[in-house]
């Protein structure tokens, strides 16, 4: 029989042995590599962007966007009123008839094309100001946020001369001007995703990004002109809940496209009903992270630390519901902790940073009322205490909540942070179950090495997108969109060309 | 002793190669800057088993290999670069490499330090000679003073799933270490699939290797991020199971001083810092000692020393 005791015992030290330290021989802790601020330069003011000019908001209104690392501002912002909002949807109606909707799908595609160029020769400048804006790693937005973003350009400018394929068989129409509103978590990579759509299908656009992060919106109206982009083709207006609602209110406005909380998506729908206007939603989410006892451990444990953690939690289908298999919950936790308590927490700007700020003090406060609330409803609770916090800016540690209920606050809701919570399961139905138990369908993470397994499971999931072995992973081509309370329609893809387009047989 | 009574600690343990490049790409992101840097490149020194095994090694080539194994850096650079700041003396390596033969070469260039010796054995590189042959060159090594054997597991008997042969095999070369530290070299480039070498990793730590070791060297596909970051992973789910640590050493195409700080990245990332000394990790290496000083000086003055600078042995 082989015995583990006697190998240890026959495993003595060598003779010879050296004195070595006692302890490693490198630095524990990483010295700073800060990405330079240099390479951005941020107005004190901006002003809104409309029919290809930069105008005051009426009444000169404005409001700070600040850099939530250090809560410090970093330049004011127009707030538009529903008469901005009323010029800038004219413009865009204006651009539509007189230009826009009669440009071919090549002359559109081509411009489409030199955005895309563009947003990739200037990468750096856009990550830099991505990060500063919204708190986000620099290493995050370097490498994801920033190339999605000249991706998702890239294969709609592909689209745009070929959409008789999309609909094969059938003819189509433009809608008019589309009304697009998006959150503060992925601020160009959300921009780009509904403006890139809508030109290639020939609309124009009125976009208000969210109140704190509209930085790298407004730096990608000088990228449109550079482009060629018509004036009026793409106006920016910025502002909080009142711009967005009445820019869902205004008449002209053929199609309404959000991404953001379910609660505001669901006021959207009401609002929208009974009129023209088509709607499509990118909601919330509460999706559920799968992990069998087959799967590869290790690999799954940082699939689970990307699907949670990656952008502090501020991803809409985020695994923020972990259901491990009872049999291997003691090894998955125990290699969470570890490996959670090297996660970098701190300034975003530092090229080894893993978790950022939290994009604003508000939602800092909600995280933190969850986690209290957490506590106080018994799942026991665990973050990396010996994990260092930056003393001014929205910082908060990774951690999780195990043995959580099912009916708990913190397993339904969500939250929209770096916070997860641990239950299991005992068989693959009970998987299927316990994860199709939400009022959400985002997303779902399968983890085993059996992949007979993962497709029977996929079968059984209510969720727009199933990931197998891996998280958070995006793709242009790939639609993207929830079942029930996370939205209506998907985004991406070919798909992603319907929502604005009608369609003729 | 038996394989198959203990087949529920050697269960195959899946091992996902996409997750696996993945989880390498993000620690060779890691910007590692000014003091860490510096400490970064002494520690690759530190951590370092000088080779050579070459078939035209002679007394003298290994006298010089010890030479360089002792004073890495000339004593002229060592000099001028005192003056600097944030200067450490430049330690010495933590083992040189030799085939049994030149042990006690070895043994003798190096009396006086704490300089390990290693030795390869087992009818290195391919370990396809009879076991009898194999433990008889161990003990001759262990006997001429090496204090550590890197042996090669017999990869036709793996491959062709015997794993009870390369087990015994491994348990009957430690038994005539005796004193002696045991490398195990799995020979990774060989084994196919990375799901092989996790196994052969447990098969080896459960058979009484002190260190488990990823290439020759005589092959082309050697160490890499990947194979490493799978041995790495068997070694944390061992010492979990055991409470025994044991070392790693990625051997062969770690060239480079930037190379070699990816690897202790990882290593702190995924060990933990624990593991960033040489009785629990080395280099295997021979062109990344001049690199890393070439670093080093670099570091501390803030412009590059031609090639010259720095000798060849």
């Amino acid at each position: 029989m082989l015995d583990i005791h006697s190998t240890a015992e026959r495993n003595k030290s060598p003779a010879k042995k050296a004195s070595y330290p006692a302890q490693g021989l490198f630095q524990a802790n990483y010295d700073p590599s800060i990405e330079s601020d240099k390479v951005v330069k941020i107005r004190a003011t901006y002003e809104l962007f409309i029919d290809g000019k930069w105008t005051p908001a009426e009444g000169g209104k404005t409001f700070l966007t600040l850099n939530p690392a250090t809560g410090k501002p970093l330049a004011q912002i127009a707030e538009a009123s529903s008469k901005d909002v009323d010029r800038a949807v004219q413009a865009a109606k204006r651009a539509y008839e007189k230009s826009w909707r009669s440009t071919s799908g090549r002359d559109r595609g081509r411009i489409l094309f030199r955005i895309a160029r563009i947003l990739q020769e200037r990468a750096r400048e856009f990550a830099v100001l991505e990060t500063l804006d919204n708190g986000k790693p620099i290493r995050e937005s370097r490498e994801i946020d920033i190339p999605l973003a000249a991706a998702h350009f890239f294969y709609y400018a592909g689209w745009a001369d070929k959409l008789e394929y999309a609909v094969p068989g059938q003819r189509f129409q433009s809608l008019g001007v589309a009304g697009q509103i998006i959150p503060w978590n992925f601020p160009l990579l959300m921009a780009a995703w509904k403006i890139a759509p809508a030109l290639a299908t020939g609309n124009t656009v009125v976009l208000k990004p969210a109140e704190t992060t509209p930085l790298t919106a407004l730096l990608l109206a000088e990228v449109l002109q550079e482009a060629g982009l018509p004036d009026g083709v793409v106006n920016i207006i910025t502002g909080a809940s009142q711009t967005g609602a009445a820019l869902v209110a205004h008449p002209d406005v053929s199609k309404i496209a959000f991404t953001g909380s379910t609660e505001i998506g669901k006021s959207i729908a009401r609002q929208v009903a009974g009129t023209s206007k088509k709607l499509t939603l990118e909601l919330g989410g509460k999706s559920a992270h799968l992990i069998f006892e087959d799967a590869a451990i290790d690999q799954a444990v940082e699939g689970i630390v990307q699907g949670i953690y990656f952008n502090q939690g501020h991803v809409c289908c985020a695994g923020s519901r972990l259901l491990v298999e009872e049999s291997i919950l003691e090894t998955i936790l125990s290699k969470l902790k570890r490996r959670i308590r090297t996660l970098r927490v701190g300034n975003p700007m530092d090229k080894n940073t893993d978790l950022g700020a939290i994009n604003s003090s508000e939602q800092l406060q909600k995280i933190q009322t969850l986690v209290a609330l957490g506590k106080e409803e018994g799942g026991d609770f665990y973050e990396p205490e010996s994990t260092p916090l930056p003393t001014e800016g929205y910082f908060h540690r990774p951690c999780f909540f195990s043995s959580v209920p099912a009916s708990s606050t913190l397993s339904r809701v969500e939250i929209f942070g770096p916070v997860l919570t641990i239950s299991t399961f005992r068989t693959p139905e009970e998987a299927v179950q316990k994860a199709n138990d939400t009022p959400y369908g985002l997303a779902a993470g399968i983890w085993s090495d059996k992949g007979g397994k993962i497709q029977k499971v996929a079968r059984g999931l209510k969720a727009g997108v199933i990931w197998a072995n891996t998280y958070n992973k995006f793709d242009p081509c790939s639609p993207f969109g929830g079942y029930f309370e996370s939205g209506w329609g998907r985004e991406g893809g070919r798909h992603g060309l319907l929502p604005y387009l009608e369609v003729q047989s | 002793m038996s394989l198959e009574t203990a087949s529920f600690v050697l269960k195959r343990v899946p091992v996902d190669s996409v997750g696996i490049q993945e989880r390498c790409n993000f620690f060779t992101q890691r910007s590692i800057k000014k003091s860490s840097k510096l400490d970064a490149l002494y520690a690759s020194i530190q951590l370092m088993d000088l080779t050579t095994l070459e078939g035209s090694d002679t007394p003298e080539r290994v006298k010089q290999l010890c030479n360089k194994a002792r004073y890495p850096m000339t004593p002229a650079l060592s000099e001028q670069l005192s003056r600097m700041e944030s200067f450490r003396p430049i330690p010495s390596v933590a083992a040189v490499c030799v085939y049994p033969e030149m042990v006690s070469v070895a043994v003798k260039a190096l009396q006086g330090t704490k300089i390990q010796i290693a030795s390869v054995a087992t009818g290195f590189p391919s370990g396809q000679t009879p076991l009898k042959t194999r433990l008889e060159e161990v003990t001759f090594a262990v006997e001429a003073g090496a204090t550590e054997i890197d042996m090669v597991i017999q990869r036709g008997a793996f491959l062709s799933g015997d794993y009870q042969r390369v087990y015994d095999e491994i348990a009957a070369v430690k038994e005539v270490c005796g004193l002696a530290h045991l490398k195990v070299i799995l020979e990774t480039g060989e084994l196919g699939t990375l799901e092989k070498v996790r196994f052969a990793s447990d098969l080896a730590m459960e058979a009484g290797a002190d260190f488990i070791k990823t290439s020759t060297g005589k092959i082309p596909s050697a160490a890499s991020l990947p194979v490493t970051l799978v041995m790495f992973q068997a070694i944390a789910d061992f010492y979990t199971r055991t409470g025994r640590k044991i070392g790693m050493k990625p051997a062969g195409g770690i060239r480079t001083a930037k190379q070699s700080i990816h690897y202790l990245v990882m290593l702190q990332e995924t060990l933990g810092p624990e593991w960033i000394r040489p009785e629990l990790f080395r280099f295997g290496a021979s062109a990344l000692l001049n690199d890393v000083l070439k670093q080093i000086a670099k570091q501390l003055t803030g412009h590059y020393f031609y090639d010259k600078a720095f000798s060849l042995d």
